[in-house]
C-alpha cells in the first residue's frame, strides 16, 4: 500500500553541552505516518550524519513504554499530545501534514540539560536512594500468601509501582515539582505490610531530599496526573501528605 | 531550627500552612456572610447587629488580631511559595502546553489571590476604618446608611463585584486543594468535597457580589 508521507517542520532544541546556551534549530522532514516519533528522529539523525552534521542527541532504551528513558516535551506536553503513553509509543499519525512540531527537553532546575534533548535525571535516583526501598534480609523464598494483603491495597500498591520514573510529572508541573514521582515511590510501600516498619522514616527522608534538590512545591493543578504515561493518580500525593503529617504528629 | 519550624518549612509543610489558613479564612467568610445578609433586611437590623458587635469591642479586637495573623500567614506563605516555585524552572518552555493538562484557575492562584489582596486593602481602608474610627463610627450608628452611600459610587461597586467573582475562582480551586493537601483525597468522598467546594465558592461570591448590585441597581443609593 502506498502511504502518503507527512511533510513536517521540526523545531528542535540544540545545546552543545551542560553550560552552553541552546537554541531551536529548524529541520524539514518527510515521514511515514506509521513511523514512531523516535524512528522519525532516527531518520533525521541518519540524514544529518550522511551530511557530516552533528546528530540530535536524545535518550531512548526499550522503546515499548516501560523503561522511562525517553523524555521529550512535544508541542509543550511531556511525551507529546496523546495521554498515557511515553514518547517512544507516540506515532506520527497523530500529527497533520504541514504541521510544525516543537521538540524540547524536560525543563527543571533539578534536571540540567546535558546535551540537546538529554537531561540529567540523577535527582530522581537520589530521592529513591533516600528511602525508596525496604530493608529486609533476603533469605529463602517465602511461602505464598504467608502475609495476608487486602486485594484493594495490593491493587493500589501495584498502581503506584507502575511509575517508570521518567520525570514527566516534573516536566509537566508549572512548579517543576517531583511530588507525583515521590508519592508513587512512597505509596507502593506504604500500602503493603512489608513497607510498614520504615513507613514514616521513608516519607520524611524522601521529602527532605526532594526539597534539597530544588524541585518546586505542589500547587494541586494535577497537570502531572494528566501527563503521566502510566496514569499515576494524584491520590498518591494525598497519601504522601497524610503520611508526612502523621510522621510529624507521631514525632517519628 | 527546631523540628517544628523545619517541618513547616518543608514543601509539604508550606502547603499545609496554606491549606490550614485557607480553611480558617473559608470559615471566616461564612461568618462575614451571615453578618452581611442582615443588610438585605434593612437599616434597623444591620445597625443593631453592628452596634451590638461594637459593644463587645475588646473581644472583637482579639479576634481581629488572630484573623490578621491568619491572613498574613496565608499571603506571606503564598508569595514565598510562588517565588520558590518560579526558581524551580529557570528556563521556560517555548511552547506552553499547560492549558491541555490543567485548568486556568488552578494555575493562577497567585493572581486571583493578588486581586483579592488588593480588594482586601481597599475594603479595610474604606469599610473597616470607617466602621471603627471614621465616618460611620461617629454617625450615631448609621452604618447601613454609610454602606448604601459607599455603594452608590458605580466605580466602587463594580470593583467590588469583579473582586468577588475573582474570589469565587480562588475559593473554587482553594477548597478542594486544601483537602488534597491534608491528604483527605479518597475515591469515595473527594467528588463530594469538589462539589461542596464549587457550591461554597460560588454561593459566597454571588452573595457578596449581590450587596453592591443591590445598592447600585435596586436600592439606587437613595438614603
Amino acid at each position: 500500500m502506498n502511504v502518503e508521507k507527512l511533510n513536517l517542520t521540526l523545531k528542535i532544541w540544540r545545546q552543545k553541552s551542560i553550560n552552553t546556551p541552546g537554541s531551536f534549530v529548524e529541520y524539514k522532514i518527510s515521514v511515514s505516518p506509521d513511523s514512531s516519533f523516535l524512528e522519525m528522529l532516527d531518520d533525521l539523525n541518519n540524514d544529518l550524519e550522511s551530511k557530516n552534521l552533528e546528530p540530535v542527541a536524545f535518550e531512548s532504551d526499550c522503546r515499548e513504554g516501560i523503561c522511562g528513558t525517553c523524555d521529550l516535551v512535544i508541542q509543550g506536553q511531556p511525551h507529546g499530545p496523546v495521554p498515557k503513553i511515553a514518547t517512544c509509543q507516540l506515532h506520527m499519525r497523530n500529527f497533520r501534514d504541514g504541521e510544525t512540531i516543537w521538540v524540547e527537553p524536560f525543563r527543571a532546575k533539578a534536571f540540567p540539560i546535558i546535551k540537546d534533548l538529554i537531561v540529567d535525571r540523577t535527582a530522581l535516583d537520589k530521592i529513591q536512594q533516600a528511602g525508596g526501598f525496604i530493608s529486609v534480609n533476603t533469605g529463602s523464598v517465602p511461602d505464598g500468601n504467608a502475609i495476608p494483603i487486602p486485594k484493594d491495597h495490593a491493587g493500589l500498591s501495584m498502581d503506584a509501582a507502575a511509575c517508570i520514573g521518567c520525570g514527566a510529572c516534573v516536566a509537566a508541573c508549572k512548579n517543576a515539582s517531583a511530588m507525583l514521582f515521590v508519592s508513587a515511590k512512597v505509596s507502593q510501600f506504604a500500602l503493603l505490610p512489608q513497607g510498614q516498619p520504615e513507613r514514616y522514616q521513608r516519607v520524611q527522608a524522601m521529602v527532605k531530599v526532594m526539597d534539597e534538590l530544588g524541585f518546586g512545591s505542589c500547587s494541586n493543578t494535577y497537570a502531572c496526573e494528566a501527563e503521566c504515561p502510566k496514569g499515576i493518580s494524584v491520590k498518591n500525593i494525598a497519601r504522601m501528605n497524610r503520611d508526612y503529617l502523621m510522621a510529624k504528629v507521631k514525632a517519628e | 531550627m527546631s523540628w517544628f519550624t523545619k517541618a513547616l518549612n518543608s514543601s509539604i509543610g508550606k502547603k499545609f500552612v496554606m491549606a490550614l489558613t485557607g480553611i480558617c479564612l473559608i470559615l471566616f467568610l461564612i461568618i462575614h456572610m451571615v453578618n452581611n445578609l442582615t443588610l438585605f433586611a434593612g437599616p434597623e437590623l444591620f445597625n443593631t447587629v453592628v452596634k451590638n458587635l461594637d459593644g463587645i469591642k475588646p473581644l472583637i479586637r482579639v479576634i481581629e488580631v488572630i484573623l490578621a495573623s491568619i491572613f498574613i500567614l496565608h499571603i506571606f506563605n503564598g508569595v514565598k511559595l510562588w517565588l520558590e516555585n518560579k526558581k524551580a524552572r529557570p528556563e521556560p518552555y517555548a511552547v506552553n502546553g499547560s492549558s491541555k493538562n490543567s485548568t486556568l484557575l488552578s494555575r493562577t492562584m497567585i493572581w486571583s489571590g493578588s486581586v483579592v489582596f488588593i480588594f482586601l486593602v481597599i475594603h479595610l481602608r474604606t469599610m473597616w476604618i470607617s466602621f471603627n474610627f471614621g465616618e460611620a463610627h461617629h454617625s450615631d450608628h448609621k452604618y447601613y446608611e454609610f454602606v448604601a452611600k459607599s455603594f452608590s459610587d458605580p466605580v466602587y461597586s463594580v470593583f467590588y463585584i469583579v473582586a468577588m467573582i475573582i474570589l469565587g475562582f480562588h475559593l473554587n480551586h482553594g477548597f478542594q486543594s486544601a483537602f488534597q493537601t491534608f491528604g483527605w483525597n479518597n475515591t469515595k468522598y473527594f467528588p463530594i468535597v469538589e462539589k461542596v467546594g464549587f457550591f461554597y465558592a460560588w454561593i459566597m461570591a454571588l452573595l457578596f457580589a449581590a450587596i453592591p448590585v443591590y445598592f447600585l441597581f435596586f436600592y439606587g443609593g437613595n438614603v
